[in-house]
């Protein structure tokens, strides 16, 4: 009782003082936009929204939370107010799960800004919601805990946000999202298979496009796994470094 | 059994050993004080008792539980004030008191309760509903302090709750400690100031490069050189003349200090401070003042360590500048 007390008072103080702030909340809905923007002008305005949606869905996705976590840990532990979580008693499992959940939450929210602008481009009848929501849910659970791991593994704010950039970008050119992974040059192609955001964005595909590279368990299987792998690292990290 | 058990506690970061093998324990309902210069290892060993940091060896125990082991359960029942304050800036006073009673599982109701309580108690109601940035100084401490003791805690520990704040609100924060411990609960706490640890405390531990060099309680320790008192004369012929005329008749007789208007003597054991004042009258001397000089716990501290924490804190101070 007392653990979710204070989870839920933990994720509602983030959520008054971080995301729900009009910065995050228009960072939240103008990087989708732009990305559209982007690609809407490289093809002259040919362009096939469905074929785009999974692609700026999931950096919707990644760059809301990876970039909230550099604020609500990294800053926080900076200034010192970390302490007082973890002089509290729950346990640092309990803990991060509520310092991430608001960002999990926070790249749902994203991931739907250009759903509901494809909404007004494009046919969205034959979508498999039920494979999208579950998408989009693994996708955000996967790059907030991504988010996390860099947070607790830097001191500084800028750090963070430079850190996530080596993951970002590549992970932007090689997951997939805008050019077909069997494109890609035959060295790079490991280098995509080891990043989660490839197998995000493969069941996004699966339910909007209905084609898909791995099947859907193997896609939910490796985010899971790496969900769990990087939550692990990151609260040991925290045992290890910040209990001094 | 005591509240808290140290034994042996041991701290080292890289090589550098800031705590060195202390025991000591704080009974139930005590305030204990550690006083010590900077960089004795005071929050060292506050953030070893509290969970944030763990000892290299040695163990604790406290409510009669491995702090190691149980460190949540523990968590749950002790109060802590770091040395700086750390609440959100961006809440309010309110919302802050409130947050912080979450954590430990207060229901709404009760938080809002008990934390206007605290900020009526702190004179912080006026800025109930202001982000903690703009806090004052000694307006952060003093939330920091109620954000500490929300949850009724059966230990509170401070680390150097009175430092860098004006008279009136150390004062205020005083009566506090004060009244905290007539509730019953356990303080420890830390300190360089010898006038907090000497009002506040039972007991005290003086902790001196991460070594406790010494344990009593405050009257013990200030009774403890009650056999060499010291005695001040001022005489209009000045400190000089009055030196003279003592060691002429008495060689033996100690003086600590020779100044242009006076001397300070030694009184050792049961003599008297009136063969003296007889000496200076035979003398002929124009006595200003004859008076008796009561050792403080600062006098005791200094012969103890040999550490003037005044001037070690000037000469740091003077560094940093
Ligand atoms: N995280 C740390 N890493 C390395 N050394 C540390 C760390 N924390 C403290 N120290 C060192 O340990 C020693 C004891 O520090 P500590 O903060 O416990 O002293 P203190 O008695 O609280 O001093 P002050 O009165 O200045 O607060 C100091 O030499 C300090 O430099
Ligand atoms: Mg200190």
């Amino acid at each position: 009782m007392n653990r979710v007390q204070a989870f839920l008072s933990i994720l509602s103080k983030d959520m008054k003082t971080y995301y729900l702030k009009p910065p995050n909340i228009s960072w939240g809905l103008i990087f989708p936009l732009a990305w559209t923007l982007m690609f809407f002008i490289r093809t002259e305005g040919d362009v096939d929204v469905l074929e785009l949606l999974p692609g700026v869905m999931g950096l919707s996705i990644l760059f809301g939370t990876t970039s909230m976590l550099a604020v609500t840990i990294t800053f926080e532990r900076k200034q010192r107010s970390f302490e007082r979580l973890l002089l509290a008693p729950i346990s640092v499992n309990v803990l991060m799960l509520a310092k991430t959940s608001g960002a999990i939450l926070f790249g749902i929210a994203n991931a739907f800004v250009p759903v509901l602008m494809a909404l007004l481009l494009a046919d969205l009848s034959n979508v498999g919601w039920l494979a999208v929501l579950g998408g989009v849910f693994f996708i955000s659970i996967t790059s907030t805990f991504l988010g996390l791991f860099i947070a607790v593994s830097v001191r500084e704010v800028f750090e963070a946000q430079t850190f996530s950039n080596f993951f970002r970008f590549p992970m932007i050119f090689l997951c997939g999202l805008f050019v077909p992974i069997g494109d890609l040059p035959l060295f790079l192609r490991p280098l995509s298979h080891i990043l989660p955001l490839t197998y995000g964005v493969d069941i996004l595909r699966n339910g909007i496009e209905h084609t898909a590279l791995f099947p859907l368990w193997l896609n939910f299987g490796v985010l899971m796994l790496f969900s769990v792998g990087l939550f692990g690292l990151s609260t040991r990290m925290i045992k290890k470094r910040w209990i001094l | 059994m005591s509240t808290i058990q140290v034994q042996a506690l041991h701290k080292k970061y890289n090589g550098l050993h800031a705590v060195r093998g202390i025991s000591f324990s704080v009974e139930k309902g005590e305030v204990f004080g550690f006083l010590g210069p900077n960089g004795a290892g005071k929050t060292s060993t506050i953030n070893m008792l509290t969970g944030l940091a763990r000892p290299s060896s040695g163990t604790i125990t406290i409510h009669g539980m491995d702090a190691l082991k149980h460190t949540k359960d523990i968590q749950s029942r002790i109060g802590v004030v770091p040395d700086e304050s750390n609440l959100y800036d961006d809440l309010s006073g309110l919302d802050n008191l409130s947050f912080c009673a979450s954590l430990y599982g207060m229901k709404k109701a009760d938080r809002i309760r008990k934390a206007r309580e605290l900020l009526a108690s702190f004179s912080l109601d006026a800025a109930r509903d202001r982000p903690f940035r703009t806090y004052s100084k000694g307006m952060k401490r003093k939330l920091t302090i109620a954000a500490a003791i929300i949850h009724e805690p059966e230990i509170l520990f401070l680390d150097e709750p009175t430092s860098g704040i004006d008279v009136e609100s150390a004062r205020q924060i005083r009566r506090l400690i004060r009244s905290l411990h007539d509730q019953g609960v356990t303080i420890f706490l830390t300190t360089h100031y010898i006038e907090d640890a000497e009002r506040l405390c039972d007991r005290i531990a003086f902790i001196v490069e991460g070594v406790i060099v010494e344990t009593d309680t405050v009257s013990a320790l200030l009774s403890r050189n009650k056999d060499t008192r010291e005695v001040a004369f001022k005489a209009v012929e000045g400190g000089r003349h009055l030196h003279d005329a003592v060691k002429q008749r008495w060689p033996d007789v100690t003086i600590r200090a020779v100044s242009a208007e006076g001397i300070r003597v030694v009184l050792e054991h049961e003599t008297s401070i009136m063969p003296f004042l007889k000496l200076f009258e035979s003398g002929g001397f124009d006595l200003l003042e004859a008076r008796i000089i009561h050792q403080s716990l600062e006098d005791v501290f200094v012969s103890i360590t040999g550490i003037d924490i005044d001037r070690l804190e000037k000469a740091r101070e003077a560094e940093s500048t």
